[in-house]
């Protein structure tokens, strides 16, 4: 195995990380670097490797084979508890049989006796922890006279109490209601910018994932799909598997003739219709679809279907009879009314952006020979939106292969 | 709707009555009368005669061994069902479900046999026996050897009561711990042992039953010498061999009220801490 | 080999194998050696003699018989705890492990005094002619008692979690209380009364405490075979003691794997029956 390159102090080296449960591969070589200070997501449906991966951080687990590298040195030769990482268990773990404060105590009381710090002093850090989670006051209580949110605080608080070096977070807010998960994920957000403490989390919640990673690494079957910043990940999907587990896609299938693509009467201008593609998909986003084309413009008829209005958005969905599929468009609640949309009209419909791949057939590692960013060569009048996506392209079709 | 709820017609009212009516008369019958019977004989003729026949020389004698037999083979059980549950909720690996049916072997062995095996074993023909002889050590007909069948009477009841325990709490609690720093007995004495006390006791409770009214077992390798190897229950089976009705029936009150005892504590903890005593595996006790 | 992460592995599996090497497999080695001693022949011999034969046949038929009864009885009990409210409910549940926590000496006498022909319920039954204490059922009767929490305890938890939708759907659908036990509820238990029952004749055939003061123990008529092991050893035949004790191992062995195997096969059908 060659040399790993560190490329910062202190970055967390991941290396060619494999490892097999009774024959099954939960992690089939991974590799990642994470940065001092970064809030790494891992997301990914269950059974990715995503937890297997934390675990093998935290110590919990070892890899077949791969290495882990800190700061150049090996990782993986500490053991659990001589890593100074802190780790929330999906389900917190608490210490049942122990009151609060002494669940937070836990990890400086089993300290050596030159190394634990005095019975006054811990008893003054387990009181900073629990008002830095706001849970002063609690301190007596035990875990089962807590709500989950309650529980979770705790559970970060005895992490944090070790001052590890690495925090690490198993579906931090898994098991908790949806309206104190929204609360947790923002006061979480707020707690490492003040920390600045290297995060790492697990979690299937893609809403979760993008708005409180710095980057995010997508796992499916074992392996990174890809890393990048949530912009990157939602923008710029890598591979086809993030297409379809990230956000909503509609999914076209291209033909490739006469040198061209196109979906009916949609071409993709600009873009090389080559046959020696065997299939080529392209995905376009709710929101990429431009409703109410002038007629010189190429596109399709498309009938409206149904209109769920949620709050500032609706939902079209739109029957194209030329290719046989329904879409799905995403516009401003008050363009409903503004454009004069309602079940049964007919309009025109195209896409303004799509990412498109040739998939490839033979060798399954590789999902797809190569990748496009497609945008149209001209910029239709834009339907206004709530929330507005930065363009990707400049007016003109940007083709990349992908590395 | 619960007020609309129908009653069941009179036929079947009838029904259950009737059915619970058999089912507590054949409790009575069956469990309370025996209990009663043991009483009432005890103390057929009177008060003095009961006191008189407990305070015996050898009463006294059978008693001090009973807890002495029970005070050895229950500890020792006890470390060896935390060891054994350990290895059974906490790891995987190659036979461990052969290492299951070991543990759980003692149940269906007649009491007897797990007597006689050490009688094979320890005594004057068995395969130590002449070693045993040569150096002057007595085991079968001696205390060592009350100890030894009773150790393996008793031997799958505390760690039966841990394992499903152990089993369905987990191991998130202790990995927390190690990952806190905590070392392998720390992590033992501050997390595992404090998360199954309650069900160690019910062990120990059950185990402790079972150590000091065992009869077939160290009947075989007692030698049923009054005074040195016999226990209360083989008391009990002298005396009454010996036509001492009222003196077999008065060591057997003790026996008795140990039971009852070991029930309430049983039925409390129960009540009290079931769910951190598990779904208690049936059998076996 | 991979690292484990919990510690105290290999120490707790040299405890416990040094421990149930010692006190279970060393014995039960002596027992099968001590056994074999007696070879083929001796074998034959012992199996053959019609003593011998009578003890065995008491001591398994009369644990199927208890076992059986138990099934029966501990249905009844186990659904009336469980499913009736009656005052005294919690005293009468707690009081079903009696057997379990009552010396089998204690139950022996206190049964005998009981049902011996000048016994409390004895003298009646002797004056219509039923001999209960020193005869079979007098062996079967303690049985019974000592197997009877078995099976009130392995069904009680599995009749409380039964749930009554489909017992409240079986009615709805025009089925009688009777058909709805039969059809309904029974299927699903059988696994578990087939539980409860291996455990009650696996205590029943070993049982010696409780039998042998009732028993009598007139050879060929209420001699069980743990007593009769318990002879040989009195007249130091140990070869032939030994012989015993490994044939009613395997034996009670082999009736365990079948029932498991019944079991096993019973609760497929009942997974098949949801």
């Amino acid at each position: 195995m060659p040399p790993v390159a560190i490329e910062t102090a202190m970055t967390l080296q991941l290396s060619h990380l494999s490892r097999r449960f009774t024959g099954i591969p939960a992690l089939d070589d991974v590799s990642l670097a994470i940065a001092p200070g970064e809030f790494l997501a891992l997301l990914g449906s269950s059974g990715s490797g995503k937890t297997t991966l934390l675990r093998i951080l935290a110590g919990l687990d070892y890899p077949d084979a791969g290495t882990v590298q800190l700061d150049g040195r090996d990782f993986l030769a500490a053991e659990a508890r001589e890593r100074k990482v802190g780790l929330v268990f999906q389900h917190y773990a608490l210490f049942r049989h122990l009151t609060v404060a002494e669940n937070v105590a836990f990890g400086l009381r089993v300290r050596a006796r030159k190394s634990r710090p005095s019975n006054a002093d811990i008893n003054r850090r387990v009181e900073q922890l629990l008002k830095r989670v706001q849970l002063d006051g609690y301190g007596r209580r035990y875990p089962a006279q807590l709500s989950g949110g309650q529980r979770q605080r705790v559970a970060l608080a005895r992490a944090l109490a070790v001052e590890p070096s690495l925090l690490l977070l198993d579906e931090p807010f898994g098991a908790l209601d949806a309206q104190v998960r929204v609360a947790l994920r923002r006061w979480l957000r707020e707690l490492h910018e003040e920390l600045r403490l290297t995060t790492v989390f697990v979690t299937h919640d893609q809403e979760e994932a993008l708005e409180l990673a710095d980057r995010i690494a997508v796992m499916n079957h074992g392996h990174i799909e890809q890393v990048g910043t949530p912009e990157v990940i939602y923008q710029q999907p890598a591979t086809p598997f993030v297409c379809e587990f990230i956000g909503k896609m509609n999914k076209l299938a291209v033909t490739c003739a006469d040198g061209r693509m196109s979906v009916g009467d949609w071409v993709l201008e600009g873009l090389p219709g080559n046959d020696r593609h065997a299939k080529v998909v392209a995905y376009v986003r709710p929101e990429h679809l431009s409703l109410g084309l002038p007629e010189t413009r190429p596109g399709w008829t498309a009938r409206l279907r149904h209109v769920y209005l949620a709050g500032s958005v609706a939902h079209l969905e739109l029957h194209i009879p030329a290719i046989g599929q329904t879409l799905e468009a995403d516009v401003g609640g008050e363009d409903v009314a503004r454009l004069g949309l309602q079940v049964g009209t007919e309009l025109r419909v195209a896409p303004r952006s799509a990412v498109v791949f040739a998939l490839g057939e033979s060798d399954a590692r590789l999902p797809f020979e190569e990748r496009w960013f497609w945008q149209a060569p001209d910029a239709v009048p834009p339907v206004p939106r709530a929330t507005s996506v930065a363009s990707i392209g400049e007016g003109r079709a940007r083709a990349g292969r992908c590395s | 709707m619960s007020r609309l709820k129908r009653q069941p017609p009179w036929s079947r009212q009838i029904g259950r009555v009737l059915l619970a009516l058999v089912a507590i008369s054949f409790l009575v019958l069956f469990l309370l009368l025996p209990l009663a019977v043991v009483f009432v004989e005890a103390l057929r003729q009177g008060l003095h005669v009961y006191l008189s026949s407990i305070g015996q020389h050898e009463a006294l004698a059978a008693i001090r061994l009973t807890l002495l037999v029970a005070a050895i083979s229950v500890p020792l059980n006890v470390v060896f069902g935390v060891a054994a549950a350990w290895l059974m909720a906490r790891f995987e690996f190659r036979g461990k479900a052969l290492l299951g049916a070991f543990i759980d072997l003692p149940f269906s062995v007649s009491p007897v046999i797990s007597g006689l095996v050490y009688v094979l074993l320890f005594g004057a023909q068995g395969w130590f026996g002449s070693w045993l002889g040569a150096h002057d050590i007595k085991i079968i007909f001696a205390v060592p050897g009350l100890v030894l069948a009773t150790i393996f009477i008793t031997l799958p009841f505390v760690a039966r009561e841990l394992i499903p325990l152990m089993q369905s709490q987990g191991s998130d609690e202790e990995e927390a711990a190690r990952v806190l720093g905590a070392g392998g007995w720390q992590m033992f004495f501050r997390v595992t042992l404090p998360n199954i006390r309650w069900a160690l006791l019910y062990g120990v409770l059950l185990c402790n039953a079972r150590a000091m009214g065992e009869f077939g077992a160290v009947s075989v390798v007692s030698g049923h010498i009054r005074g040195l190897t016999t226990t209360m229950p083989l008391e009990v089976e002298m005396r009454y061999n010996e036509y001492d009705y009222v003196g077999a029936f008065a060591i057997a009150t003790l026996l008795a009220l140990l039971a009852l005892l070991t029930l309430a504590i049983k039925t409390l903890l129960e009540w009290r801490y079931s769910d951190e005593i598990a779904a208690h595996a049936p059998g076996g006790h | 080999m991979r690292r484990r992460i919990l510690p105290g592995f290999g120490l707790s599996l040299g405890y416990a194998l040094a421990y149930l090497g010692l006190i279970v497999l060393l014995p039960l080695a002596a027992l099968a050696w001590k056994a074999s001693g007696i070879g083929i022949g001796g074998m034959l011999h012992l199996l053959s003699s019609p003593r011998t034969l009578a003890a065995l046949r008491l001591s398994f038929a009369g644990a199927m018989l208890a076992a059986v009864i138990n099934a029966g009885f501990g249905l009844l009990v186990a659904w009336v705890l469980v499913r009736y409210r009656f005052p005294g409910r919690r005293l009468f549940d707690a009081l079903v492990d009696l057997p379990f926590a009552l010396p089998t000496a204690v139950a022996g006498i206190a049964l005998t005094a009981l049902y011996a022909p000048n016994g409390w319920l004895g003298r009646w039954l002797t004056s219509w002619g039923i001999q209960i204490a020193y005869a079979p059922p007098g062996v079967i009767l303690a049985m019974v008692f000592v197997g009877f929490p078995f099976v009130v305890r392995t069904l009680q938890p599995v009749l409380a979690s039964l749930d009554r939708d489909v017992e409240e759907a079986a009615e709805s659908l025009g089925a009688s209380h009777l058909q709805t036990f039969f059809r309904v509820i029974l299927p699903v238990l059988v696994p578990t009364l087939l539980t409860g029952f291996a455990l009650a004749l696996a205590r029943a055939v070993g049982e010696y405490g409780s039998v042998i003061f009732i028993a009598g123990n007139i050879p060929m008529r209420s001699e069980i075979a743990p007593l009769l092991i318990v002879e040989k050893l009195e007249e130091f035949d140990y070869a032939g003691a030994a012989a015993l004790g490994m044939v009613m191992l395997l034996a009670s062995f082999i009736l365990l794997i079948l029932i498991s195997r019944l079991q096993r096969w019973s609760g497929r059908w009942a997974e098949q029956l949801q």
